[in-house]
């Protein structure tokens, strides 16, 4: 280990983030591989060993002859200073190698907030940021994850983007960077042959244009480059490579567990999700790959507890066998089964009962506006008798508490919405009244609230996000309306959701409102530690932008949006269609009840969606 | 099945996880290799295990002592290959046994310890350090659960011989390990109160036996 930061690793908190030396770590023997990837991902190392991607990633890349990919993560503050102020440059967990050493340098992009801290990297790195400045093959520097779907922001930075799911197009990226550095291609040429890949965003090779009005006049293809890049997706989940073998970490991370993947894609076409409409087409992995992969897994890493994974759990068509095939095996062994991201059925609380026989805990339920109205605008397909009666067997079943979360701002709200949620939650307080069997115990109502923030690809896509003090507004009422004792009100900050959202649907002009922000200190700035909105406002207001541009203005429907050349396998059709109807409060079918022809089964190739 | 103790090392890159880190990655290495852990019983189980005298962050040791339960009788030699091989780097069980003597009856410590200096002379500091540590009254102050006190670190550390080397100072000690617990930090932190001229610009320590009262090695 390097003298300067064995001196420094005692002083700073939590030093065995900073070592590597994990159970299953992959150490490869460095004269035998010939490409070398460092994993990057812009969050400190609790938040990446918790990203189910990233690991499926580190395992499939490695899996590659010759290639050795190693993790990378942002130190926290005092890390960071400590390693500034010795001049230790940011480096890989396994090999302790600086990143400046390596090939390709790939980040994952899953949230707006990260930005600066990719440029935080690469600046610890000792790499130029820009990828004009960088003018050889080697490094290369790009970027995968759901937040590439809206790519313009971050362009100036990557060499390339991949969209959609990285398992196949990673390795033939690499595969391809092989070629190029042995026959010594220049950048140009292997970037012209990467955007032939399919679901590969070469950001040189399209120009932004814009009118007088700040408005974006179009976005130019050139170099042959394609019209539209058309995310990628891995077709069958049952042959995939899936990750049964992950690192334990040492330290304890966020989802300190065994994670198991159900499904990908989502039935339910919520108006306001950006995931439900990106990550289609549905394809579900069968329960004996499940139950498979999990007793892998679990007696790979000896964790105590294993978490079923899917945007919607309680859609997956196996989900009893799965559970009981886990249980025979977890119970004697005292492993416990986590099942989150359940709908407000009946059938979802028997299920959470079968897994949780001890403790009972809280329930998290998301109605996410308070009018059956307003859901149904947002087509939630839930209803006020769906959550009550949820909320019934769930009190009778000796829960005591209960979690609802709504967001504030979704298009036609009115303040009748707004007072519904706190009307909502005395419904719920009045169900524990009634059903709870033993009242002496108490119960704890929690109502959340965070501001709506349109993202691309989905039917809100050209939505305006309130403003900042309107949200406080509507804070501020349905605060004075939630008056019981036993419901607490927590709302989420306005600043950083009208940073996110100016950033989520921002063109390539923010590429230097990133670097401002960063160049005056900004990192880690989804950590309400770190996170300052003077400093975004100042960034802004120097590179002569407006954040509410970005934010809260609606756009028109022909407006080139700066995601047009991006397909996610949804048509923009599909994406109107359904903003027309939410203005009539018309629901629309989950995708099992009436196929809507949204066009993602396109993406796989002669197999089926299991919608 | 009775009281069951490992001995093992934490050395290396392992140096930096935390004591409830460590207890965590021992109970996960005990699933891994297959050997049932006694849970305790009640709403929240937890792994019957304990790790004496818990080690701070940065300092290695060849004689961390953890007790433990199985729920089945199981052979000691396999005990030890089985969890070496679903341990992480750095930490190794060096032999597992029954334990019979009590954690109680472990009072001393040896330590070794290197004392880096950066722009001063090893020599003269390894003769100020044998000056210092030579003193009948050497105050420290100690961080207990009621805050700060002073205590006189002498007659803890009975045993002391200090080495000069290249560029650093070498150190062997013995040390109260409880009642009082003398943290080798608190050696270094003494010389900043007492002689600031030979406080290191850095200190390593490692652990490498205990003893009971009468300094006979204990297991």
């Amino acid at each position: 280990m390097d003298k300067r930061l064995e001196r420094i690793l005692p002083r700073v908190q939590k030093p065995a983030r900073y070592t590597g030396g994990e159970y299953n770590e992959i150490i490869k023997d460095k004269t035998s591989a010939d490409l070398r990837m460092a994993f990057c991902f812009p969050d400190i190392y609790e938040i990446g060993m918790s990203n189910l991607g990233m690991r499926i990633l580190y395992g499939v890349t490695n899996e590659m002859p010759g290639v050795w990919c190693e993790r990378v993560f942002a130190p926290w503050g005092d890390m960071a200073e400590e390693m500034r102020r010795v001049g230790i440059p940011l480096y890989a967990l396994e090999s302790g190698d600086p990143v400046s050493e390596f090939d390709v340098i790939g980040f994952s992009l899953g949230y707006e907030m990260a930005y600066p801290t990719v440029l935080d990297m690469l600046d610890m790195a000792g790499i130029p940021m820009r990828s004009e400045d960088r003018n050889a093959l080697v490094p290369l520097v790009f970027a995968g994850g759901t937040s590439c779907c809206n790519p313009e922001p971050m362009a100036d930075f990557f060499d390339l983007m991949g969209l959609g799911e990285g398992e196949e197009v990673n390795c033939e990226l690499l595969r391809l960077f092989r070629t190029a550095r042995n026959e010594g291609w220049d950048k140009p040429r292997f970037l012209r042959e990467a955007a032939k890949l399919g679901g590969v965003y070469v950001p040189s090779l399209y120009s932004p244009g814009w009118k007088e009005d700040g408005t974006l006049a179009a976005i130019t293809p050139a170099d042959g480059a394609p019209e539209t890049v058309r995310k990628r997706i891995v077709a069958d989940l049952d042959s995939v490579y899936y990750p049964t073998n992950p690192i334990v970490p040492s330290v304890e991370i966020v989802h300190d567990r065994v994670n198991l993947e159900l499904f990908r894609g989502c039935i339910r076409g919520c108006r306001f999700c950006q995931a439900g409409y990106v990550y289609r087409p549905i394809r579900s992995r069968s329960p004996e790959t499940v139950i498979r992969q999990g007793i892998e897994s679990l007696e790979n890493t000896g964790c105590q507890e294993a978490t079923l994974l899917s945007l919607s759990s309680s859609d997956y068509r196996h989900l009893t066998e799965v559970c009981d095939g886990l249980l025979d095996w977890c119970e004697p062994r005292s492993i416990s089964l986590s099942l989150p991201s359940l709908r407000a059925d009946n059938f979802s609380v028997d299920m959470v009962g079968r897994l949780q026989k001890v403790r009972r805990g809280g329930l998290t339920f998301a109605p996410e506006a308070g009018t059956q109205r307003l859901r149904d605008v947002i087509n939630k397909n839930v209803t006020e008798k769906d959550l009550l009666d949820t909320c019934r067997v769930a009190f009778e079943g000796g829960w005591n508490g209960i979690k609802l979360y709504f967001m504030l701002g979704l298009p036609t709200e009115t303040d009748e919405d707004v007072e519904a949620i706190a009307d909502l939650a005395g419904k719920v307080l009045h169900t524990w009244r009634e059903y709870a069997p033993n009242k002496a115990r108490g119960v704890r109502i929690t109502v959340s609230t965070s501001c709506f923030i349109p993202k691309p690809h989905c039917p809100f896509q050209w939505e305006p996000q309130i403003t900042m003090a309107e949200y406080q507004r509507r804070v501020q009422l349905l605060r004075g309306r939630i008056t019981a004792r036993n419901v607490i009100y927590n709302w989420h900050d306005a600043d950083t959701s009208f940073i996110e959202a100016a950033l989520s649907r921002g063109d390539r002009r923010l590429g230097r409102v990133i670097e401002a922000v960063w160049k005056n200190g900004g990192r880690l700035e989804a950590w309400s530690e770190y996170f300052s909105f003077p400093r975004w406002m100042r960034a802004f207001s120097d590179c002569g932008l407006d954040p509410a541009f970005y934010a809260t203005r609606e756009r028109g429907e022909n407006e080139v949006l700066p995601w047009s050349r991006i397909d996610m396998g949804v048509s923009r059709d599909i994406l109107l269609r359904e903003r027309h109807r939410a203005y009539h409060a018309q629901l629309s079918p989950d995708c099992r009840a009436a196929c809507s022809a949204c066009g993602a089964a396109g993406l796989m190739e002669g197999g089926r969606c299991d919608g | 099945m009775d009281k069951l103790r490992i001995r093992f090392e934490k050395t290396g890159r392992a140096v930096y996880m935390s004591h409830l880190d460590l207890m965590r990655v021992m109970q996960r290495a005990f699933q891994r290799a297959g050997v049932p852990l006694k849970y305790s019983e009640g709403f929240n189980p937890h792994a019957q295990i304990s790790i004496a005298l818990p080690l701070s962050v940065g300092i290695e040791s060849v004689c961390e002592l953890m007790d433990f339960r199985l729920c089945a009788e199981w052979e000691l030699s396999d005990l030890k290959n089985r969890l070496n091989a679903a341990l992480p780097e750095g930490v190794r069980v060096l032999e597992a046994y029954e334990a019979e003597r009590k954690i109680t009856q472990l009072k001393w410590l040896r330590i070794t310890g290197r004392l880096e200096y950066d722009s001063r002379r090893a020599d003269e500091m390894a003769e100020g350090l044998t000056g210092m540590f030579s003193r009948e009254n050497i105050p420290a102050v100690k961080k207990t659960k009621r805050g700060e006190g002073e205590i006189n670190m002498a007659p803890h550390i009975p045993e002391i011989t200090v080495l000069p080397g290249d560029g650093a100072v070498f150190l062997e000690a013995v040390i109260s390990a409880q009642q009082p617990a003398i943290n080798p930090d608190l050696l270094i932190s003494a010389l900043g109160l007492n002689c600031p001229q030979y406080a290191p610009d850095f200190a390593a320590f490692r652990r490498i036996e205990l003893y009971d009262e009468k300094m006979l090695v204990f297991r």
